[in-house]
């Protein structure tokens, strides 16, 4: 009696679970798995939406690979722009985490300025820029001129554009100095009052205490800066549409003009899948290395 | 609790008076922090500038910030010439309706994960997970066929119908909150008779505030700020959102600085003024994700 009871109730708990979660459910089905499967599907055909999809087995990833130069192009762009923008946007992170860190009068407005690029990272960002690298009546050529520096076309010079996108990303650096900064409160200041008995200098307790503490939010924002750079768009797609002469042929543009311009849904679905494979060893790696650098408290 | 404080007030009282002055390394810092201000306040200055400036002034080679005369006009000229309250009506809504589809269904599937024990609720709650990494670029194109089928292609229903079938990130983040609601108040809720939702509702909602605000920002700035779902679901004017309004002043044939900075401006406003109410609830919202 007893015993029934008890799993009767067990199978009350368990469809009390899944109808709570059934809207996930439904939607992860919907939106999600199925699309997934059936990007994976499109792949290995060609198709415009018009007429009937063709199976052409592996021949769009040979196309990628084989005879596409465009592929490599933006490969080549978004492999820099990624590899650019996560060291350099780590450490302007963690410069300002640090001074941010000193005790320092007005620190909430200092946080509030810092995050704020964040939380408006539309269109209307990108338009700013455009205005203000402007080569002609743009602010920062406006600046040069006045001390009397070169002035470089910015977006429109092929030379320049893929730096002067890295350039802006750091506009967003903010969110996650704010991450380091958290991390940064967590670390005991006993450590500190320890290391300055021993005398150890300030750059001493940088590289021995700070740093080797703070490798667990290092890791959390490198994965997630990576993850973040590989999927760059917007960007693209309104400040220079990929241009000039394909200097800033995101990954994403690419396959979107695909898809969207050129109508090759399946092509843009092998693209994608490249991508995401791509996106998912760069984090794998960064995460097996982990053990090898990062810090976790009560290890070994 | 209380000798806690008191000792931590006694600590920072005695880190008061040891420190009086502030060292070369606190005031090199508190410099350098106010030029970056400068630097990320100044491309927003600059916006703002642009908008309140005559055409002739816009494009002129010298740097100045203030405006010969303030064009307050050109902000009532951008809505007379561009459908802009259409735009921020289609994006209020697309807004709207995304924040409180994610609260509910959030909310539901959080519980769920967080309270309820279930044969396969490790593994559903590991694909819970691993979605947040798919890119966008996975799914976009069996979406984009989808929702045309079924014939929401250039209706605002993309945009926020998925919202009511949970977010990954959102749900994680909730199940983080109410795992930390006491065991306790929901069973003597249930000894009082109060079904699963009612515990839901009188219960837990009211001790996770907190974090169905955070939950309800956050969302706020991605669905304000989104500009591919829009571009890709959304070919007729009357339904652009904002962000695809903004893009559209770029194709004339030249473009009218002034009105664009001006639209972007009005773009950017509600960000803003969302940002500075909840911005304590934001920063402890990106530290609770960058932590755990």
């Amino acid at each position: 009696m007893n015993q029934i009871f008890r799993l009767n109730n067990r199978k009350k708990e368990t469809l009390t679970f899944y109808l709570l979660i059934t809207p996930w459910l439904i939607g992860a089905a919907a939106f999600m798995l199925g699309p997934i499967i059936a990007s994976l599907v499109l792949s290995f055909f060609e198709w415009d939406l018009i007429s009937p999809a063709k199976f052409i087995g592996l021949r769009n990833f040979e196309e990628m690979f084989a005879i596409d130069p465009l592929f490599w192009q933006s490969l080549k762009v978004t492999v820099i722009y990624v590899l650019f923008r996560v060291p350099l946007s780590l450490i302007a992170a963690l410069f300002l985490a640090l001074m941010m860190n000193q005790k320092i009068p007005g620190i909430g407005v200092f946080r509030t300025i810092y995050y704020l690029p964040s939380v408006i990272s539309g269109v209307a960002v990108s338009m700013m820029w455009i205005w203000i690298f402007n080569p002609n009546f743009g602010l920062m050529n406006g600046v040069l001129h006045f001390f009397g520096l070169p002035e470089p076309g910015w977006f429109s010079d092929p030379q320049w554009a893929l730096p002067t996108m890295i350039l802006i990303s750091l506009y967003s650096v903010g969110s996650t100095a704010i991450i380091f900064l958290a991390g940064l409160k967590a670390i005991p200041d006993v450590l500190y009052e320890a290391a300055e008995l021993d005398g150890a200098s300030k750059i001493q307790q940088l590289f021995k205490i700070t740093i080797p503490q703070l490798t667990p939010s290092i890791l959390f924002n490198v994965i997630m800066l990576t993850i973040t750079s590989f999927q760059i768009f917007t960007e693209g797609l309104i400040i220079t549409g990929g241009g000039p002469a394909n200097a800033t042929l995101f990954f994403n543009l690419y396959l979107y003009e695909n898809a969207f311009s050129y109508g090759r849904l399946g092509y843009a679905s092998a693209l994608a899948w490249v991508l995401f494979a791509l996106t998912f060893i760069c984090a794998f790696i960064v995460f097996k290395s982990s053990n090898r650098w990062v810090y976790y408290e009560g290890g070994e | 609790m209380a000798e806690h404080t008191i000792n931590r007030q006694s600590s920072a009282l005695t880190k008061f008076h040891k420190r009086k002055r502030f060292t070369p390394l606190q005031v090199i810092g508190f410099l350098l922090l106010c030029f970056f201000s400068v630097l990320l306040i100044f491309p927003l200055l600059w916006m703002l500038s642009t908008s309140l400036k005559a055409p002739h002034e816009v494009m002129s080679l010298d740097i100045k910030f203030i405006p010969n005369t303030i064009q307050w006009n050109n902000y009532l000229e951008v809505f007379q010439q561009y459908p802009v309250l259409r735009y921020i009506w289609n994006t209020l809504f697309i807004t709207t309706m995304c924040i409180v589809g994610k609260l509910l269904s959030c909310t539901l599937v959080a519980y769920g994960f967080a309270k309820y024990n279930a044969p396969g609720k490790n593994i559903l709650f590991m694909v819970l997970l691993s979605t947040m990494m798919i890119p966008w670029a996975v799914t976009m194109v069996p979406l984009f066929i989808i929702f045309k089928e079924i014939g929401w292609y250039n209706t605002l229903m993309p945009l926020w119908v998925p919202s009511f079938f949970g977010d990954a990130f959102s749900i994680f983040l909730l199940r983080q909150f109410i795992m930390g609601v006491p065991k306790e108040l929901e069973e003597a809720a249930k000894m009082d008779g109060a079904n699963v939702l009612r515990t839901l509702w009188s219960v837990v909602v009211p001790n996770i505030k907190p974090a169905l605000t955070v939950v309800a920002i956050f969302s706020f700035f991605y669905t304000w700020n989104d500009f591919l779902g829009p571009l890709i679901f959304l070919t007729d004017p009357q339904l652009a959102t904002l962000q695809l309004g903004i893009q559209a002043l770029r194709t004339q044939f030249n473009v009218e600085w002034h009105y664009m900075m001006a639209l972007s401006v009005i773009s950017i406003i509600p960000c803003l003024i969302v940002f500075f109410i909840g911005q304590k609830k934001i920063v402890e919202g990106i530290t609770m994700t960058g932590i755990k």
